[in-house]
């Protein structure tokens, strides 16, 4: 088929994502029978999930833009930190939705030291990312200081509270409101039948459709747009093609610096959205560290999307359950990891199937080891809990990361016009 | 009346520090043609076309394009002549499909979105029209050398060239691949297009070229078709009619074997054999030649003797000790040294001083460490002494390794290898970038090194240097050693044929 | 060429430190304070005996720290997680110091040895993925501070904490014989008297040995060679017969092992115990002082120090009404001005020892022709 391009295949990853996550849903389910939990594929659950995975998409998203240029951007943290900031700022002085442009600003105006330090002085684009993460830490603290210390419910590390972003309940399928007038709840319906996977199915969709905030709506219309954007675009291409061989690029008249410019700002302005959605639809405030490091499981979640722009979503999603099982309670932990073990189990038998005896192994064992921790612990300590979306990110890049294909000339040092 | 050369080169200068990569070079290329240039390594025909494609400009000369006299600001003022190049080392982004690599840079629109279908059109017109198959929806990282040629070529053809500039390229592709790269060509030039074919294959070149230029040591040597000459009289041409006489001496080669070769093989990742079955002994005081254009196969010889190159098969052994095993370390550890094809990647730190340059690859021993310790002492006295022998000029030992001149730098590379007095020392291209005085200094420390027992393997593409210093020459063509030569009696033709391949036929 | 490495290591951070201070009395300057104001207060606060003695012990732990950072940067190596790897240490080896008594000295090197050993395992296990599995060590030792951090909970709560059952969340007290005397009686000799409940960590005396154990292992020692080839250029030290992956993995233990002394001196010097709020954010600051330090001991005690004066001398702005917080924002931009500066400095260094290396042997050369090959 000749019409068939690269783009076609990122919307074949979203069919393998979709038939991933039915397959997953199913093994919760499973687990939850044989647990007696409700809570694995509980509407909360999944809107918890959703509401979590978001911060962690966008900054992957933010990730995507600038290693798909070629620039890697450690300093995605940073510039989530300035998004809170400035995203509670803009919200406290004039309002919610200004809240979301000051966000991505802040976040942008840090991109812009990154590509200034990065691709203008060829600085190595870990260390500068490294060095704006630091940065942005202190000139936050030092902001607010200036704004908020005085203030009431102010200090230095933490600002007062601010005006969010509404949700809404998508019409028909959560019973959301079209113009006044209310509408069924079917997905509702279907859920409280407790039918067997399908109910379960409903009860996840439910969460994810009924009070679900209009950021969130934005965050994840721009997975779609960004895989029109890079495959389907000239600009999309080429800015591809500095990630992948800037010299080939350079050689066909692209201007590959101003490429890798645009594209670190853009990280930077997602990275800062991804922190105006902690501030305006999480927490109402903004505090000091509130970014947890989310900055860096999106790089996690990157990785794990093998650089590609539904893959980010799956793998924020998958860290948004991690981060959302935190607060579900420890039967509820027990009752993933033997889902977990259930996974792993049927991963090994896969790769029986298909002769690989190495993997086997491996995944055979880990899920059996899964398996023993589900029987001999009756309940995961909270201070465990919460490592782990962490725990997750490095199982899943000590899993995945030989697997996978970043783009070619990523991190690489380019000079314009130098040999290759 | 005489038609107007397409392209007519002459007069064409180029001077680099220390070199003159072109003199006074005349080339007349005329429309519908295949010009094919040949010439060694060193000939300077990259510069030549270089400056052709806007790349580089000429101190000297004058180019007519179409008659009409051009000076050429960057590839780009080429590229809107018509003409488009070829590169040897393909520029094309593994991870983007064919159709990607084509259009960067050219995209056509369909309002907002890349109009996908008329590139892809447009690619399967063109290669019908020039039998260059191609899927267009196919990454090129699947693809064979052979087919990523063919994308760099619908590269050029995709953006209007006429004149189509082929750089070595045939150098990576099996036969069946050289076969449909030809009958591309011919689809082109008959269609008017104008080829001009750098190589230095002399079967192919006869096979498919109308017009030959032979070009050595920077300048035109002469202009000829293929019913006026043979393979071999044109590599006479290419190499020189008086190939250097080996000295007369006496042979140094004693009986015991210090370094056996047997069967080593190496595949690359994508399936070709970079190497097949090289078996082949070197005795103490003796030097085994290795001859050969460039990308036969000998950097990868080199990085599997000394290790770095695990996945090899076949037998090594040094002094009757199988080494095949062993990694990089501990084969130095049993004396084997090497001098690296690419000083700056595999010799050098550069940012270092030279002394600790002189260290790498002897940290472990005298007189450059003394226990856990590096001995600055004992090495920058080493150094000092490497400085003097070899005639390495510089200010001290002290400076980093990238403020010497490439010749110096190479000098310090040679000297610190022999001055660690290893039992076999591999040799890949030592004198690369020498002044004639250096070499050589450098020609007699290694006879002065076999003279005392030591192997070495000597792997370049001087011929002066190979017939000059080798007991025994191997020449290696396309992974294999086609045949084994003694210095006393090759001649140019001979040589030259095995060389290029030319003596295919006649060797199977 | 001796110009160039001075070039480098102290022009290139003074430029960076110039420029830092400009920009953040800039930033002053539009918040309507003065600088100079703000400057001249911290260095009369700053310079007492009381702010000095500070101002070492502050840099203690910088320095350990940035030695650890250091050791990974000298190869290329980004060990992210000298932050998690510390704390862990600390209070594994408080717990572990506080289970026996035994004379004065083996003590103290006992709780070094499980800090170094806690340290190095936990670091390790992000070169042991780097090695094994292909994961690169920036996120893999920032996930391991994260994890870190919830261990660490966990274990003090649930199984280091005190005996009495008091409220106070701490481990055992070390006895005395674990504990690393003050070096007040040193000052003493030469006739500094600081005020009561100042005093000059003992550790200092340990982390001038680590800084020449530093120097010494980087700099004069075979693996100190092979680390910095390493880091020069891969394949030149990977065909000069290093293993990379063994030097991966042996230098993620070493800058484990040090970093696993970075709390060491406020343990055995001033608390005694691991507490709940147990100073953290050293692994952070460590790797901005590595960075301002050129990877260079000297440079680095001198980072640290700076980072030092300025987090003592900082405590009188709140006083005099500056936001203490410029502090911080001066450290950010040091950091970033101090690479790119680097970068821009070693370039021109660089050309000019090509360019007298160039003149000093044009003399020595005649005009002869090169072959060309």
């Amino acid at each position: 088929m000749t019409a068939l391009v690269a783009g076609a295949k990122s919307l074949g990853r979203a069919r393998l994502f979709v038939l991933l996550a039915l397959a997953g849903v199913l093994i919760l389910t499973i687990a939850q029978v044989i647990t007696g939990t409700e809570d694995l594929t509980s509407p909360s659950t999944a809107g918890a999930a959703l509401r979590l995975a978001i911060p962690i998409l966008l900054a992957g998203l933010g990730g995507l833009y600038s290693e798909r240029a070629g620039v890697v951007n450690i300093g995605l943290e940073g510039m989530m930190i300035a998004g809170t900031w400035f995203a509670a700022w803009g919200s406290w002085l004039y309002g919610p939705w200004y809240g979301i442009a000051f966000g991505m600003l802040g976040g942008a105006a840090f991109g812009l030291l990154h590509a200034l330090a990065t691709v203008t002085f060829n600085v190595d684009h870990i260390v500068s990312g490294v060095a704006i993460n630091i940065l942005a830490f202190g000139a936050m603290r030092f902001l607010s200081s200036i704004s908020y210390g005085s203030e009431t419910g102010g200090s230095v590390v933490q600002s007062p509270t601010v005006q969010g972003i509404d949700n809404v309940d998508l019409p028909f399928l959560a019973g959301g409101n079209i113009l006044g007038r209310s509408t069924p709840d079917f997905l509702g319906w279907l859920e409280t039948h407790d039918w067997f996977y399908v109910s379960d199915l409903a009860g996840i969709a439910r969460g994810f459709m009924g009070s679900v905030n209009w950021m969130t709506i934005i965050a994840l219309a721009i997975v779609p747009a960004s895989v029109w954007l890079l495959w389907r675009t000239a600009w999309g291409l080429r800015l591809r093609s500095c990630g992948e061989d800037p010299w080939a690029a350079e050689s066909l008249g692209v201007s590959v610096l101003r490429m890798k410019y645009v594209a670190v700002m853009i990280s930077g302005a997602l990275a800062g959205m991804g922190g105006a959605f902690l501030v305006l639809v999480q927490a109402g405030i903004y505090r000091e560290g509130m970014t947890a490091g989310r900055g860096f499981i999106g790089l996690g979640a990157l990785i794990f999307g093998n650089w590609l722009p539904f893959g980010v979503l799956s793998g924020a999603f998958v860290f948004g359950f991690g981060d959302s099982l935190r607060f579900r309670g420890p039967d509820v932990v027990r009752s993933f990891i033997l889902a977990v073990a259930i996974g792993l189990v049927i991963a090994g038998v896969y790769a029986i199937s298909r002769n690989n005896v190495r993997r086997t192994v491996i995944t055979g064992s880990v899920g059996v080891g899964f398996l023993v921790f589900y029987m001999l612990v009756s309940a995961v300590p909270n201070q465990l809990l919460s490592a782990t979306p962490y725990l997750i990110t490095l199982f899943v890049l000590a899993a995945f990361s030989q697997r996978l294909r970043m783009p070619a000339a990523d991190g690489a040092r380019y000079v314009k016009g130098e040999a290759h | 009346m005489a038609q107007v050369p397409v392209v007519h080169l002459s007069g064409v200068t180029k001077r680099y520090p220390g070199v003159v990569a072109n003199r006074d070079v005349e080339l007349k290329v005329m429309t519908g043609e295949v010009h094919a240039v040949v010439g060694e390594n060193g000939a300077g025909k990259s510069t030549l076309m270089k400056i052709i494609y806007g790349m580089v400009r000429p101190d000297e000369g004058t180019i007519r394009i179409h008659g009409e006299e051009t000076h050429f600001k960057s590839p780009k003022d080429a590229i809107d002549a018509g003409i488009g190049m070829v590169h040897q080392h393909f520029m094309l982004a593994d991870n983007f499909t064919v159709l990607e690599n084509v259009i960067l840079g050219s995209e056509p629109r369909r309002g907002a979105q890349i109009d996908f279908r008329s590139a892809s059109d447009r690619i399967t017109e063109l290669g019908e029209i020039y039998g260059l198959k191609l899927d267009p929806s196919e990454k090129v990282e699947t693809l064979s050398v052979g087919e990523r040629q063919r994308v760099e070529i619908i590269k050029v053809l995709y953006r209007g060239a006429r004149i189509l500039i082929l750089d070595e390229p045939t150098a990576v592709l099996v036969p069946q691949e050289v076969d449909d790269l030809f009958d591309s060509i011919r689809d082109l030039t008959g269609r008017g297009e104008t080829v001009i074919f750098i190589s230095h294959k002399l079967e192919e070149v006869l096979s498919i070229a109308d017009t030959i230029t032979v070009m050595r040591a920077g300048e035109t040597v002469g202009t000829t078709t293929p019913d006026q000459v043979d393979a071999g009289q044109l590599a006479e041409m290419m190499i020189g009619s008086e190939l250097p006489s080996p000295q007369t001496r006496e042979s140094t080669v004693q009986e015991e074997v210090l370094l056996e070769v047997s069967d080593l093989s190496l595949r690359s990742g994508s399936g070709r054999d970079v190497l097949s079955g090289i078996s082949f002994t070197i005795r103490a005081g003796e030097i085994v030649g290795v001859a050969g254009i460039e990308g036969n196969g000998q950097a990868q010889l080199v990085d599997s003797l000394m290790g770095l190159e695990r996945s090899a098969t076949g037998l090594v052994e040094v002094r009757g000790k199988k080494i095949s095993q062993l990694e990089t370390r501990e084969r130095r550890a049993e004396g084997i040294c090497f001098i690296p094809e690419d000083r700056q990647k595999q010799g050098l730190l550069l940012t270092s001083p030279l002394w600790e340059n002189a260290a790498l690859g002897h940290q472990y021993e005298e007189p450059y460490a003394k226990g856990l310790w590096i001995d600055k002492r004992g090495a920058r006295k080493q150094t000092e002494e490497i400085v003097r022998r070899y005639g390495v000029m510089t200010p001290g030992v002290d400076v980093p390794a990238t403020a010497l001149s490439g010749g110096n730098q190479q000098k310090l590379v040679v000297g610190r290898e022999i001055m660690a007095n290893p039992v076999v020392l591999i040799a890949a291209q030592p004198t690369r970038g020498i002044d004639i005085g250096a070499q050589a200094a450098v020609w007699e420390e290694l006879k002065t090194a076999r003279a005392a027992g030591m192997g070495i393997l000597l792997i370049s593409a001087d011929l002066e240097e190979l017939i000059g210093l080798s007991d025994t020459i191997h020449v290696l063509f396309e992974g294999k050693f086609v045949a084994e030569l003694d210095p006393n009696d090759v001649n140019p033709e001979t040589l030259g044929s095995y060389m290029t391949g030319a003596g295919q036929e006649a060797a199977s | 060429m001796k110009g160039g490495k001075l070039l480098t290591t102290v022009v290139a951070p003074l430029i960076a430190l110039v420029i830092s201070f400009a920009i953040a009395s800039l930033v002053l300057l539009l918040v309507d304070i003065d600088p100079f104001f703000a400057y001249s207060e911290m260095w009369k606060f700053g310079t007492t005996t009381e702010s000095l003695i500070s101002m070492i012990n502050r840099a203690i732990p910088l320095f350990v720290s940035a030695l650890a950072v250091a050791v990974g940067f000298k190869m290329g190596l980004f060990n992210i997680g000298v932050e998690g790897a510390y704390l862990l240490a600390a209070l594994v080896a408080a717990w572990v110091g506080a289970l026996f008594s035994v004379t004065p000295v083996l003590h103290v090197s006992i709780i070094l040895v499980v800090a170094m050993i806690v340290g190095a395992a936990w670091n390790g296990i992000a070169g042991w993925l780097k090695v094994k599995r292909g994961v690169h060590e920036v996120i893999s030792t920032i996930m391991l501070n994260f994890i870190g951090f919830s261990l660490s909970a966990y274990l003090f709560l649930n199984f280091f904490q005190e005996d009495t059952g008091s409220l106070i969340t701490a481990t055992n007290l070390i006895p005395e014989t674990g504990w690393i005397p003050s070096l007040n009686p040193v000052l003493g000799w030469f006739g500094v008297e600081p005020r009561a409940g100042s005093e000059l960590h003992g550790f200092l005396v340990v982390a001038v040995f680590l800084g020449i154990f530093y120097y010494y292992l980087v700099s004069r020692s075979r693996f100190g060679y092979d680390l910095r080839a390493s880091g020069v250029n891969a394949s030149a030290a990977h065909a000069s017969g290093i293993n990379p992956k063994r030097m991966i993995m042996t230098t993620m233990l070493i800058s484990g092992a040090i970093a696993g002394l970075v709390g060491m001196s406020t343990l055995l010097g001033f608390t005694h115990r691991y507490v709940q709020d147990f100073p953290s954010g050293f692994g952070f600051a460590g790797i901005a002082v590595a960075l301002l330090g050129r990877n260079n001991p000297v440079g680095i005690a001198f980072g640290a120090l700076l980072f030092g004066f300025m987090e003592r001398s900082s405590l009188i702005l709140d006083l005099k009404d500056v936001p203490r917080e410029i502090v911080t924002i001066f450290q950010g931009v040091v950091v970033l001005a101090v690479v790119i500066v680097y970068e821009i400095v070693s370039r021109y260094a660089q050309r000019r020892a090509v360019a007298a290396a160039a003149r000093a042997t044009a003399e020595q050369e005649n005009d002869r022709e090169v072959v060309a090959i």
